[in-house]
């Protein structure tokens, strides 16, 4: 169940084309997420998977099938939309009840299986609530339970946890990973949040323009990100990707470190620098750094505190085996 | 949400809908047509059965050319015109009142919207008879009790009383659509006026009324086109006389009354023309708040 | 733009407001006190109208003799029939269009009101002939198919506007929850849409019940609703101005009632959105 395969899947809207050619494996069980910046296909590619858009050319099949001509209610997925898309004039209980009354299960089973939703959902209390009548949590939470009593192959989500404030998002989070351990069904999960993506996945698909650029796990994709934009992209702050002499130095046309991996010293360091805006955090301290010679701002990252300010010089040891090196291209020099 | 499930299910969908407007336009139309181009006098003895004589234009240039012609364009021009007028700056006027604070304005409303609900032979009817009668009418008593001669309203002023009938029934209609304009607008546009030092009159000018021109051009638009096709009020009140009839009377007089079907077809059509040229207007209007 | 507004201004405002809207429903007041009048007073001065007696004797005479409830019922069936035909063909329509657009969607919209642009005496005989053809001359059901007709594009374009202010999603998750066409449309489109509909069937309803080109032309005795009914009068015998306005009043106040309901609907419908 749940085993899920694109095959040189493209789309187009009109003349526009939104994803070229396209390969990509899910396995069952996978937590999946498909990240990227605004406008790089994530939203469509799901909407693909889902059956609420047409392929232009390709296959998908969903556990061997397939599924490329199939309607989106009969591919056995279940997705939870951005803005919940819960029925306004019904009830939490008609509302998780739908999809069953749409298969004519028989009433005694409904009841079953919505109890049981609501139980896991800690929706019991609000069954006979309206939507209006909910916070954006509990909105999020009915979204969920509707799809988690049609037992689907696969969950679907869209970009669930944007609505939310971010108190409410962290705990949600917890919430959507601890599910699938309970429920060891695929998910599928797009966001733009990178945060989301490296705590939530399995495997972790970074899309841009449509193209996958790299897929693994969020440890892979931290520790060997395979061009520049994955390494821009995964991790916060983002990764400091320098060219010029510094990097001929290592023999690559940029070469990249990451933030947290530069250490500050008192004196005789590698780089040197002034400090422009230093955040304080108490738990960590960020320096954006001006005049290393290297880039115009250098952003690193010190553990506790570090009181030095603005226009203070700082000296910084980056880590010998830290550094990441690319060539011309962008792509990836071992 | 389009996929080729969806896309076929509403063309599936429109298909009764398309289906029966497509055939409302196309068969009385293509048998106007047809009719335009036949001498056809049912009340003379022609008939369908017989086969109907071929005319060609004959009839178009007759419609034209008849003395009843020019006279009804004019009537209609005026009576259209009027009441644009009328209704236009006295539902500027109007909507401006009731934009301002005042007691009761839902109630005022009410009162100003009501005539547009009156169906069309009771307000004519009850113009007629209950106000311009010049016997007994409530206009009579008042100017006799001024000592005036009563106003013979439809036999003299024939054309001035339609104007008032058809402009009191679509007074409502420019009122309610500009007032719902004004307050569209943004008040914070007047403030910045204001501050610059314009006077009322200049903020009307520069600002409402600008902003109102959209509105204004809708108004018109839609009026003109219900009003090129008045006909119960007509029918009731004057039935054509004392110049009051306008071409879509004339056509209609051609058709049921002096039953010349292939004449009065001809006419219907130089009606549909005109009335499309108006529709094109608007509809670019239309069609372009459509893409917002 | 009501700052620091002077209470003086507002008693002017109020009462240049009242006045003029006084003045402006007078005549339907009129229609209504000539009304509670024998014909024999309906004709004096209006000092003596308004200080007379006051009656029911001209509603009873107009019920009785002219067969007035017929006529009444003719344009409760003729309106009400029409607008609910015309919901009934207009929401499939108007869904597509609203959830399922093509780049030919607007240009069909646009046409369908553009039908609404033709002017009806340009067709009027052929529609008589046809209506003789089919046996449909002075039937209701003739009446209620043709303003069905000419009301269509208005009901197809409100509700367009009334669906498309639903989110395409919650449709979306009724198709991934399973329902078919129907039932999306049935469970979860209509529910949402009541409000749009109702609006729609109240603006049309009193469309129909006033059109006065068809209802004239198209019946004599039997399928006559009340506007014809009312034309009527316009060649009377004798005396008649109490018995006109009893008749009018019965047969416009249903309607004066509804359109209190419908102002916003009445923008939206009949400037097809042009003003908001």
């Amino acid at each position: 169940m749940g085993h899920i395969q694109l095959k040189q899947v493209t789309k187009r809207f009109g003349d526009v084309e939104v994803i070229p050619s396209l390969d990509l494996t899910i396995q069952d069980g996978e937590f999946t997420v498909f990240v990227g910046p605004s406008g790089c296909g994530k939203s469509t590619l799901l909407r693909l998977i889902a059956g609420l858009e047409d392929i232009t050319s390709g296959h998908i099949e969903i556990d061997g099938m397939d599924a490329t001509e199939v309607a989106p209610a009969k591919r056995g997925l279940a997705m939870v939309f951005q803005s919940y898309a819960l029925y306004p004039h019904m009830t939490v209980r008609k509302n998780i009840a739908f999809p069953l009354r749409m298969a004519k299960m028989d009433q005694a089973e409904i009841n079953k299986r919505v109890n049981s939703a609501a139980s896991v959902l800690n929706l019991t209390d609000y069954l006979d609530r309206r939507p209006g009548q909910l916070s954006g949590g509990q909105r999020q939470r009915v979204a969920i339970g509707r799809a988690i009593v049609r037992e689907p192959a696969a969950f679907l989500f869209d970009e669930p946890l944007s609505n939310l404030d971010a108190a409410l998002r962290v705990g949600m989070r917890m919430e959507i990973s601890e599910l699938h351990k309970k429920l060891e069904t695929t998910m599928i999960y797009v966001t733009h949040d990178q945060v989301e993506a490296m705590t939530m996945a399995d495997k972790i698909v970074v899309l841009q323009a449509g193209m996958i650029e790299q897929v693994g796990s969020p440890l892979e994709l931290y520790r060997k990100p395979r061009n520049t934009f994955v390494a821009g992209f995964i991790g916060s702050p983002k990764m400091n990707l320098i060219s010029g002499a510094e990097a001929e130095k290592h023999k690559a046309h940029t070469i990249g470190i990451r933030p947290e991996h530069i250490d500050v010293v008192s004196d005789g360091g590698l780089w040197k620098g002034t400090v422009g805006v230093a955040e304080h955090l108490g738990s960590d301290t960020f320096f954006h750094i001006q005049n290393t010679g290297l880039r115009d701002s250098l952003t690193v990252r010190a553990i506790g505190d570090v009181s030095l300010n603005y226009g203070d010089t700082i000296h910084l040891m980056p880590r010998a085996e830290e550094f990441h090196r690319f060539d011309a291209k962008g792509l990836r020099l071992e | 949400m389009a996929t080729q499930h969806s896309r076929s299910a509403a063309r599936f969908m429109m298909a009764p809908a398309v289906t029966l407007l497509l055939g409302w336009m196309l068969v009385p139309l293509s048998m106007t047509i047809f009719f335009s181009f036949k001498k056809y006098l049912p009340l003379r003895g022609d008939s369908f059965e017989q086969g109907l004589e071929w005319v060609g234009f004959a009839n178009y240039v007759r419609f034209v050319t008849s003395s009843a012609f020019w006279p009804s364009v004019l009537t209609t021009l005026i009576i259209v015109g009027g009441v644009l007028v009328i209704t236009v700056i006295l539902g500027i006027l109007l909507a401006m009142l009731l934009d301002q604070p005042m007691w009761g304005q839902g109630m005022v409303r009410v009162l100003v919207i009501a005539p547009f609900f009156v169906m069309p032979t009771v307000s004519a009817l009850v113009w007629k008879n209950l106000f311009m009668d010049s016997v007994n009418g409530f206009m009579a008593h008042v100017w006799r009790a001024f000592g005036a001669t009563p106003v013979e309203w439809l036999s003299r002023e024939s054309m001035q009383s339609l104007i008032m009938i058809v402009s009191w029934q679509w007074l409502p209609f420019a009122t309610l659509i500009l007032l719902t304009a004004i307050q569209s607008m943004d008040s914070e546009q007047l403030d910045a006026a204001e501050m610059d030092g314009a006077s009322p009159i200049a903020r009307f000018i520069h600002i409402v009324l600008p902003h109102l021109g959209r509105a204004i051009t809708i108004v018109i638009l839609i009026q003109t086109i219900f009003l090129l096709s008045i006909f119960a009020e007509i029918f009731v009140t004057t039935g054509g006389a004392f110049g009051t009839k306008t071409l879509t009377y004339l056509i209609f007089q051609r058709v049921l009354e002096s039953q010349n079907i292939g004449l009065g077809s001809a006419g219907g059509v130089y009606a549909i023309i005109l009335a499309n040229i108006v529709a094109i207007f608007l509809m670019r209007i239309v069609g372009k708040n459509l893409d917002a | 733009m009501a700052r620091g507004v002077t209470t003086q201004r507002k008693i002017i405002n109020t009462a240049a407001a009242w006045a003029i809207g006084l003045l402006i429903f007078f005549p339907i007041l009129w229609i209504i006190v000539l009304s509670f009048k024998t014909e024999a007073d309906a004709i004096k001065t209006p000092f003596e109208i308004l200080t007379g007696s006051w009656t029911f004797e001209s509603y009873l005479v107009v019920q009785e003799r002219s067969d007035y409830f017929k006529h009444f019922w003719n344009s409760v069936t003729i309106a009400f029939g029409s607008t609910i035909l015309g919901v009934l063909i207009g929401v499939p329509a108007a869904w597509s269009m609203a959830f399922v657009p093509s780049k030919r969607t607007k240009d069909i919209l646009l046409w369908m009101l553009s039908t609404k642009m033709l002017p009806a005496v340009g067709v009027l005989y052929p529609m008589y002939l046809l209506f003789i053809q089919l046996g449909l001359l002075d039937t209701r059901t003739g009446l209620v198919i043709v303003l069905m007709l000419i009301n269509l594009p208005i009901i197809i374009w409100m509700l367009y506007t009334y669906f498309r202010e639903i989110p395409v999603e919650i449709l979306e998750a009724a198709r991934m929850d399973g329902a078919s066409l129907g039932k999306e449309i049935m469970y979860v489109l209509t529910p949402m849409a009541v409000p749009g509909i109702a609006s729609t069937v109240l603006l049309n309803v009193i469309l129909a019940w006033n059109e006065a080109f068809w209802t004239l032309n198209l019946t004599a005795a039997k399928a006559a609703p009340l506007t014809a009914f009312i034309a009527s009068y316009s060649s009377p015998e004798g005396l008649f101005y109490a018995k006109l306005s009893a008749a009018s009043t019965m047969a416009i106040a249903p309607i004066l009632i509804l359109g209190w309901f419908s102002q916003k609907q009445l923008v939206r419908g009949l400037t097809f959105g042009a003003v908001k």
